[in-house]
């Protein structure tokens, strides 16, 4: 792994003259520094991951390809698909609102409203499934009304969805928060000031300043709504070709000692990493030019 | 830089949109209604029936388009027993059930209310058109010398079973545990039901209790799953035996490594039961009931009974079942969990249930 | 807005965004677990007492909390140098190495628990190295770590990112020259910059950890009273159908982790506020 690290050494700063010694560790402790957070990577993610591809690719590429042949398995990618595109943007609207709300104002129980936003997370999976239940299945609160007008919530498209919603509700919100309360509220205040409406203060000012945090917020947003299995499985009744996500194929596939099609299936969702790096780029391309995130690390640009 | 950020979002939500839209074409499937010109059943099953399922849906299609002159659609949903029943109950609208134990389609009718208390009594053989048994799969040569359930107590032997509060196979396991010992300390399990040997019967059943106690305490893993338990034995190595349900113990073979495991028979198992049964009220409501009554039946004709046969179940009428076929499944003396137990409900509450017996092997309560 | 402390913020939009935050948990939070409560609710005090009293949830719920919270902290720190090295070096790779920290949220976590046992089980590759000093890391209590550290990982990395991106090196120059040293500027600048982004990391890896189950079940062994963990006794209470006690477990852990959460903001809020007047 140390063969990979070539160039260590710390972004040169905006202007030439800045930088140098007095704000960068000895290089010693970089290289340390490194090491620990490879090594941690390794042993922790690529070790794991290293494990799934061999075990997709087990029985050759062709087996690989065929799995994905399958109409179930297409299916179940359509499916996720679809369940991400409605998740993801309505979290993405709720984030930005509630990060506002939460970052640039003082108010009372602010820390209960966070404390609600985390609370998704700790709720156990097979839990966060089960409320939908309890809500909208046959003997649910609203079952019967919903039965006597004939709307399925609960064993379709839009229980799954609901399920997403409720895991991934933190992600944008709880990425964005930490940020723009760091970030206080000159920038906004400075841009009003000179006459800026609120909502071009907000896209031009607090959204650029913003921008990373809420791009790993959609990231992981995107990437959990993709990959929850346990509260999906519980409202998906696992209808073949109709109500199965990707997770829920792969669990069916490795039940039926499909292992490399389940394998195989799970590596596609790693491949998710792929669209990251892409994301990532593009992004880096339009904010910056040629003054890419990666040199610029801590070019603040108001 | 703001409208570089803009714009680049957009694409992303273009992106996105774009794959949805080009993907979520197959998540419409149609309704079972009652009128539409394609009738479409759904069976909810437990996990390893897939295949057999598979065989037979196409096998009973093409029979019904020729018997009837309609063309019907069969739909799937495999899972978990427990959960698949669960679903039912919360009403995912089954039009049949093929799950693995009595008590998931009890729960059923007693939760939901969606088919009468004696649904059991429908259709022949116990509503079950097939059975199956725990066996033991054991290492290459079977190092540790393991031929029946006793050889299960001797120092050292590790044993593989998933965890019977989480999965419904592991709980069989326990039970033909129990009915083996049993069975050795009465010699006759007829002794059970009759008075006079209360005092024998109630010794018999301590001994069990201890004999099922020593081999769960020598269970280093207990997974969630059948599956899990399969895994464990087979890819990581670990434990000596693997109690397992023997169409499960077959496919583990066939799958996972021909040559590499054996299949021990013991002398005395418990007969496993997996009924099938017609839901009423969601059959009524889509208008299936005589599809899917034609469905289940089909499953005791000679072809059902032979496609059971070969997916490795063994069929209630094996005259119809390929030679070959039954050639693979060893005969051994088979107890019911009626006879042994007194039904699900009962084995369920004194073994299972909170605080039941099973939760006393590890908190040491008695 | 009675709810608002400092009525002269020139900011607008508080009025929108607080509603459409406060809507929007309600509709998809709120309701959902008082549901949640209100079946266990049908146990009365004392089944539910019965119910969650029991010395295997007890220690289920035991190894629940400090493995989370044991991996929490694993997650604070590597996470931290982790995400130290991908904002401030440059290295061949880093681009991948950015790229794959989001994987165990996407990878549905039975995947990742297989995968984890596969590597840390006694024939694994990482295992049997360990075997060899004599850990056992799978089937224990340390491979519930594991798994909890794999899940929440993304968390503290992907919170310190941007705030780390956003560190004015300014700052850090200003401290240099006035003659701190290195270790000084670290925690006299950086580390309270951080502070709440770390903070929120952690709070999030553990909040995640302590519900976590697919990926654990197939790594802990799931040993009654040694490596059961507390939403497998969710599951077992559901396949017996036991609606109620199932939930009663889930509103004990619910109600245990708002108010962790709920101290975690609090003690954040403080050293923000803190840090701020320090600024």
């Amino acid at each position: 792994m140390g063969g990979m690290i070539q160039a260590l050494r710390r972004a040169p700063a905006a202007g030439s003259a800045r930088g140098g010694q007095a704000v960068t560790e000895p290089r010693w402790m970089s290289s340390l520094l490194l090491a620990v957070s490879v090594l941690f990577l390794v042993f922790f993610l690529f070790l794991p991951l290293a494990g799934v591809f061999a075990e997709a690719l087990r029985k050759g590429v062709g087996a690989y390809l065929d799995s994905f042949a399958e109409p179930a398995v297409r299916q179940a990618i359509g499916l996720t698909l679809t369940v991400a595109a409605v998740a993801v943007p309505l979290n993405l609207v709720f984030g930005l609102a509630a990060a506002w709300a939460i970052a640039k104002f003082e108010f009372r129980g602010k820390s209960v409203l966070t404390t609600l936003i985390d609370l998704p997370l700790a709720v156990s999976p097979v839990i966060s499934g089960m409320v939908f239940v309890l809500l909208f299945g046959l003997h649910g609160w609203f079952g019967p009304q919903l039965a006597a007008r004939g709307i399925e919530i609960i064993f379709a498209v839009p229980g799954i969805i609901l399920a997403t919603l409720f895991v991934t509700v933190p992600y944008v919100a709880r990425e964005l928060i930490p940020l723009m309360q760091e970030q206080g509220t000159q920038d906004e205040e400075a841009a009003l000031t000179l006459g800026a409406s609120g909502w071009q203060t907000f896209r031009r000012v607090t959204l650029p300043n913003v921008k990373w945090a809420l791009l790993y917020g959609v990231i992981l947003c995107n990437a959990r709504a993709m990959g929850e299995f346990g509260a999906v499985s519980v409202v998906s009744g696992h209808i073949r070709g109709k109500t199965n996500t990707m997770p829920l194929q792969i669990e069916i596939l490795y039940n039926e000692y499909n292992f490399t099609a389940a394998f195989a299936v799970a590596s596609l969702l790693a491949l998710l990493a792929l669209v990251t790096l892409a994301v990532k780029a593009l992004v880096e391309r339009r904010a910056g030019g040629s003054q890419s995130a990666d040199e610029q690390p801590v070019e603040d640009e108001v | 830089m703001t409208w570089n950020f803009g714009r680049a979002c957009g694409v992303i939500a273009l992106l996105v949109v774009a794959c949805s839209s080009c993907g979520g074409g197959g998540g419409e499937a149609d309704k079972g209604s009652g009128q539409g010109k394609e009738l479409t059943l759904l069976n909810v099953s437990y996990d390893p029936t897939r295949e057999l399922y598979k065989e037979f849906n196409d096998a009973f299609v093409a029979d019904y388009l020729q018997r009837t002159g309609r063309q019907v659609r069969i739909v799937m949903s495999h899972g978990g027993a427990g959960k698949q029943a669960r679903a039912v109950i919360d009403g995912l609208e089954a039009d049949v059930v093929t799950l693995a134990l009595a008590f998931d389609i009890d729960a059923i009718s007693e939760r939901a209310g969606l088919l009468p208390a004696d649904w059991q009594s429908r259709l022949p053989e116990n509503s079950c058109p097939y059975t199956s048994t725990i066996v033991f799969l054991v290492r290459k040569g079977n190092p540790k010398g393991i031929a029946d359930w006793g050889d299960l107590d001797k120092p050292g032997v590790e044993i593989i079973t998933p965890n019977p509060k989480t999965s419904g196979g592991a709980r069989w396991n326990y039970l033909a545990a129990w009915a083996f010992a049993l069975e050795r300390e009465l010699g006759d399990l007829g002794r059970l039901d009759d008075p006079a040997e209360s005092a024998a019967v109630a010794a018999a059943q301590d001994s069990a209790r201890a004999f099922v106690t020593r081999l769960f305490r020598r269970v280093p893993v207990l997974d969630s799953g059948a599956r899990g338990s399969t895994n464990t034995f087979v890819q990581r190595g670990i434990g000596d035996v693997l109690l397992a349900w023997e169409n499960e113990a077959f496919l583990a073979v066939r799958e996972l490594g021909e040559g590499s495991f054996d299949m021990v028979v013991p002398s005395l198992s418990i007969r496993a039961e997996p009924p099938v049964t017609v839901i009423d009220t969601w059959v009524d409501k889509h208008g299936t009931r005589e599809l899917a009554t034609a469905y289940l039946q089909y499953l005791y004709s000679p072809l059902g009974q032979r496609l059971a046969a070969r997916h490795y179940y063994r069929p209630v009428h094996p005259e119809f079942a390929d030679g070959a076929d039954l050639e693979r499944f060893p005969s051994l003396k088979m107890v019911g969990i009626d006879e042994v137990f007194g039904g699900w409900r009962k084995a369920q509450a004194v073994h299972f249930a909170e605080g039941g017996v099973f939760d006393s092997i590890y908190t040491g309560e008695r | 807005m009675g709810l608002l402390k400092r009525r002269h913020s020139v900011l607008p939009g508080f009025g929108l965004t607080f509603g459409t935050a406060v809507l929007y948990l309600g509709l998809l939070v709120m309701i959902p677990l008082s549901a949640l409560f209100i079946q266990s609710s049908s146990l009365g005090w004392r089944g539910f007492w019965e119910a969650v009293s029991s010395p295997r949830v007890v220690a289920a719920c035991r190894l629940s909390f400090t493995a989370a919270l044991t991996a929490a902290l694993l997650n604070a720190l590597f996470g931290f140098v982790v995400a130290w090295t991908l904002v401030r070096y440059r290295f061949v790779g880093k681009r991948l190495l950015d790229a794959v920290i989001d994987l165990p949220f996407a990878l549905p976590t039975a995947v990742s628990g297989i995968a984890l046992t596969a590597l840390y089980a006694p024939n694994g590759w990482v295992g049997r190295a360990l075997e060899t000093w004599g850990i056992k890391a799978a089937f224990t209590p340390l491979g519930v770590v594991i798994a909890l550290t794999f899940i929440g990982l993304p968390f503290v990395v992907r919170t310190l990112q941007p705030a780390l991106e956003d560190l004015d090196l300014d700052q850090e120059e200003a401290a240099a020259s006035l003659g701190a040293s290195r270790r000084q500027t670290f925690r006299r600048v950086i580390l309270p910059a951080v502070t709440p982004a770390l903070l929120t990391g952690f709070t999030l890896a553990f909040a995640r950890a302590l519900g976590e189950y697919g990926s654990v079940v197939f790594i802990s062994g799931n040993m009654p009273m040694r490596t059961e963990i507390a939403p497998l006794l969710i599951m077992a209470r559901l396949e017996q159908y036991d609606y109620a006690g199932a939930t009663a477990i889930g509103v004990v852990l619910l109600v245990l982790s708002f108010l962790l959460l709920l101290a975690i903001n609090l003690l954040q809020r403080w050293s923000g506020r803190r840090h701020m007047r320090g600024v």
